[in-house]
């Protein structure tokens, strides 16, 4: 897969925090973390469906702002005790470039 | 290569180091776990309902061998360590098995007492303590019939209930004149005695064992009166010792028990003790809960964390005697200047007491009806100040309200559909299931599994109960400090005199300095420390927003389909035609699918797009609003009655005195949410007595009220005082509030401040200390100076607009 899209400029998007990028079939929310890793999820919760994007990042981590379920950013599984699984998709960054593969 | 820790002991004690180890750093050790007896790790506190025929030994069981190997855990059952050479730094077994250890860990336990009387080596006298004795009083029920049980403690009872069970004729021997001397005063000891005489058990007070008789078997006793007494069977209960042999031997410094300091480290560094086995600030523990304390300690440092610290537990007890109910916890005796609550009721056979000390709960002791004996010891805990309700507090926690559960008498005979979480809709059944299925322990594991009482809490009463009946006592215990989060072991208080004393000023300051476990912290911790530095240095620190939960960064409240709700501020509900119509346009303009007016007398409005905010707060702040920050831990509304520019009752401005309120407070981030009201006369129609902090007019000044919620509990303020003007008003108001806002832990509301500070307290500083309350008064202005700026302006004029607009995807 090489259809890599550019999305943004890495300050484009906070440390510790995320923006959205509307495609016609989903939201996906991309995240920046303290170390400047970047990751994409499709921005629904698996539980019900909350906005991940709008919620708080701790490490490779982050908790949905409806109902805390706490959602790795790398698998996209939700952390135990919950059980579930949202979307990812590769990210890349170059030159401070953010790349999203769809 | 690895280090390598050995445990000398598989007890719960031990073990449970061993999964707090396991889960703070799983790849540290090479761990090596020996132990006497022949099973794997199981709950020694369940052995009275295995004796009893209720349990069987598999039921106990808490870590089956798969569990061993699967943690990588080498194992070796009914093989005692015989010998620990400190200068090789190994142990050896009884089988011969030798190994070397760079950290030591002992949990030997304890041994029962046997009273040194001639005749206690004699076949058929034995203690309470293994599965093994167990195995032999089954045993010996088979065949024998007659058992004396010595010690009319709570081990003693729990033994000779099992061997009635099993069909003997037990008599209890016990040197003092009531029962269970340890936990109970005299007039619940004799409504214990009387329902177990009522069983068929028989009891020798006031007597002392001197002679065990028989040949090689046990055949009777002889008391130091001369008289004697049949028996086939003696079980000794009498009480425990710390099994302090093996360490002793190796020359590791012991007293009454294994000598630790607050690490849980012996005089020998290299080696840790946890358990019945040591002694700690001169006190032997051996209920299972502070086990539990010191093993998490003990794990902390034997990671190398190093911040844990111990620092004692107090106990408390249940009698595991079905049928039977009775509590017991702290200084249950009362001493010179306390006094007691009493409630009895000998038709019901319920007795309950507490001790109070400065309206302090210091012990109490429950019979008959035990259902409230985690929330009392709660409150012990915890020091409550329980003068709020010290009137009804025997009547049990139902009777404050608690959320539609008012009426459950026993959690433990609810049917298992019942609902216990009204919240997230959770079933008796499914928390008994989770809890026996899944191995849980303690409360805040039922409610990650379950999400029950996760919520609003009003039902974590009921949930520590369910634990307590379903795996037995000594588990519902929390820990006597409660830590802010995971991240840390600190308290909220420690935090906020942390920032305070140190003078730290960021969240990474704060972290550092209190050796947080994780490196970004939280969704819990983080919007509590920002919370802290902004109360503390208003004027210095910058406000994180990533330390914000959404709905504070975004300046509304995100609803469940991810669209936000926009409340502008309407000043003590006062508005006009033109705030109205502005209202109207804006709704129009946006297509707002709903409005609704508020409880707290203003306009929500519903269903707003993330992106479109910036642009309708523009024009809400040109029409003259500002936020209502209906979405924040801050000031939300000054709800207001008419007043007597109207109304024929009005006793005086009630509405103008609510919108000088609102002018000073708003904007002001506070640990939870604030309301407030102003009512004109004591009719009350603002329902100013629910509210955090509520004005009564009345003719001659102004009630003020501090403390009430309309919320989950219901609870009418209390009255603070009442003052003669309207600046009286806007200084106590502010004065309060600065002091809620520098003491209270993130996430209290007011309601359960007062009640866990006292209202004394706060009358102290707001009302008999005029210097301090001016004092408070000020710093609230101080940080009102920069809280008061309108954050929709702020944001609809600033450049950087990121947090709300969607990324493009460039072609």
């Amino acid at each position: 897969m090489s259809n890599w899209i550019e999305i943004a400029k890495l300050e484009d998007i906070p440390p510790l925090g995320s923006r959205v990028v509307k495609t016609p079939d989903a939201d996906i929310a991309v995240f920046r973390t303290r170390d400047d890793q970047v990751f994409a999820l499709r921005d629904a919760c698996p539980h019900e469906n909350g906005p991940l994007s709008q919620g708080i990042v701790h490490g490779t981590t982050v908790t949905c702002p409806l109902h805390n379920w706490r959602i790795d950013l790398a698998s996209g599984e939700a952390l135990d005790p919950d059980e579930g699984c949202t979307h990812t998709y590769a990210t890349k960054v170059e030159d401070g470039r953010v790349y999203l593969s769809i | 290569m690895k280090e390598k820790l050995v445990l000398i002991g598989n007890g719960m004690a031990g073990v449970r180091t061993l999964e707090e180890l396991l889960k703070l750093d799983a790849d540290k050790y090479d761990i090596t776990v020996f132990g006497a007896e022949p099973w794997t790790n199981y709950n020694r506190i369940m052995l009275s309902p295995v004796l009893a025929g209720e349990k069987t030994v598999e039921d106990i069981i808490l870590n089956d061998r798969a569990w061993y190997e699967e943690n990588g855990i080498t194992l070796h059952t009914g093989d005692p360590v015989v010998e620990i050479n400190r200068v090789r730094r190994v142990v050896i077994s009884e089988s011969g098995v030798e190994a070397p250890y760079d950290r030591l860990l002992l949990a030997t336990g304890s041994n029962p007492f046997i009273i040194p009387v001639p005749g206690a080596d004699k076949e058929g006298v034995i203690g309470f303590r293994d599965i093994a004795d167990v195995e032999s009083m089954l045993a010996a029920a088979r065949t024998y019939k007659k058992a004396v049980v010595i010690g009319g403690g709570l081990l003693g009872l729990e033994a000779a209930n099992g061997l009635m069970k099993n069909g003997m004729d037990v008599t209890v021997v016990h040197l003092m004149d009531r029962l269970m001397e340890r936990q109970l005063d005299a007039p619940a000891a004799a409504l214990l005695k009387a329902s177990l005489e009522e069983r068929g058990m028989k009891f020798l007070m006031e007597t002392s064992t001197s002679e065990v008789l028989g040949d090689q078997r046990v055949a009777g006793l002889r008391f130091a009166d001369g008289s004697e007494i049949e028996a086939d069977l003696v079980v000794m209960a009498v009480g425990i010792r710390p099994n302090i042999e093996l360490a002793q031997k190796a020359g590791i410094y012991c007293e009454k028990g294994v000598l630790v300091n607050d690490t849980m480290q012996t005089y020998d560094p290299r080696v840790y003790a946890v358990g019945e086995c040591v002694q700690h600030r001169n006190v032997c523990y051996g209920l299972v809960a502070p086990l539990f304390e010191q093993a998490k300690v003990a794990a902390n440092h034997l990671v190398e964390m190093g911040i844990a610290r111990y620092e004692g537990s107090i106990t408390s007890t249940k009698l595991k005697v079905t049928g039977i109910d009775l509590f017991s916890a702290g200084e249950f005796m009362e001493g010179e200047g306390d006094e007691t609550l009493v409630l009895q009721d000998p038709a019901e056979g319920v007795y309950k007491k507490l001790v109070i000390r400065d309206n302090r709960i210091k012990g109490a002791v429950l019979y008959g009806d035990t259902m409230d004996g985690t929330w009392y010891f709660q409150l012990l805990r915890e020091g409550t100040d329980i003068s709020a309700f010290r009137n009804t507090i025997l009547f049990g926690q139902h009777d404050l309200g608690d959320a539609g559960h008012g009426d459950v008498a026993r959690v433990a005979n609810l049917p298992d559909d019942a609902e216990i979480c009204g919240c997230n809709g959770v079933c008796k059944g499914e928390i008994v299931d989770a809890i026996v299925k899944k191995g849980l322990f303690t409360l805040d594991e039922v409610r990650s599994h379950t999400k029950a009482s996760a919520s609003c809490g009003s039902c974590t009463g009921l949930v520590e109960a369910l634990l307590a009946s379903t795996v037995g006592e000594g588990y519902d215990a929390a820990p006597s400090k409660k830590a802010l989060c995971k991240c840390t072991e600190h308290s909220h208080d420690e935090v906020i005199a942390a920032i305070r004393d140190q003078g730290l000023k960021s969240i990474p300051a704060v972290m550092e300095f209190l050796n947080w476990k994780t490196p970004d912290g939280c969704a819990t911790c983080r919007p509590a420390l920002n919370y802290y530095l902004l109360a503390r240095w208003p004027e210095e620190y910058q406000d994180d927003p990533r330390s914000r939960f959404i709905n504070e960064r975004a300046h509304g409240n995100i609803q469940k389909d991810g669209t936000y709700s926009v409340v502008p501020r309407m000043f003590g509900g006062l508005c006009t035609p033109h705030d109205l119509r502005a209202i109207a346009d804006v709704a129009e303009k946006y297509q707002v699918p709903e409005m609704k007016v508020t409880g707290g007398q203003r306009i929500d409005l519903f269903g707003v797009k993330k992106e479109d905010l910036p642009q309708m707060w523009k024009d809400l702040v040109d029409a003259g609003f500002v936020s209502g920050h209906a979405y924040g831990k801050a000031l939300r509304t000054v709800k207001t009655c008419v007043g007597k520019s109207w109304c024929r009752f009005g006793t005086q401005d009630s509405t103008g005195l609510g919108v000088k309120l609102e002018e000073l407070t708003w904007g002001s981030w506070m640990p939870h949410k604030f309301k407030m009201a102003v009512s004109g006369c004591p009719r009350n129609c603002a329902e100013a007595t629910i509210k955090d902090f509520g004005v009564v007019c009345v003719d001659s000044g102004y009630e003020l009220h501090i403390g009430g919620n309309g919320g989950i509990k219901v609870r009418v303020t209390d009255l603070l005082c009442k003052v003669d003007t309207e600046e009286e008003v806007l200084e106590y108001s502010g004065a309060f509030i600065q002091k809620y806002r520098e003491e209270a832990h993130y996430l209290e509301r007011t309601a359960p401040w007062v009640e866990r500070v006292g209202l004394q307290y706060i009358k102290d500083c707001v009302v008999d200390d005029p210097a301090e309350r001016k004092a408070l008064y000020e710093r609230f202005l101080i940080s009102q100076k920069v809280a008061q700026q309108d954050p929709w302006k702020k944001l609809a004029e600033a450049d950087d607009k990121n947090e709300f607009i969607p990324l493009k995807i460039s072609a």
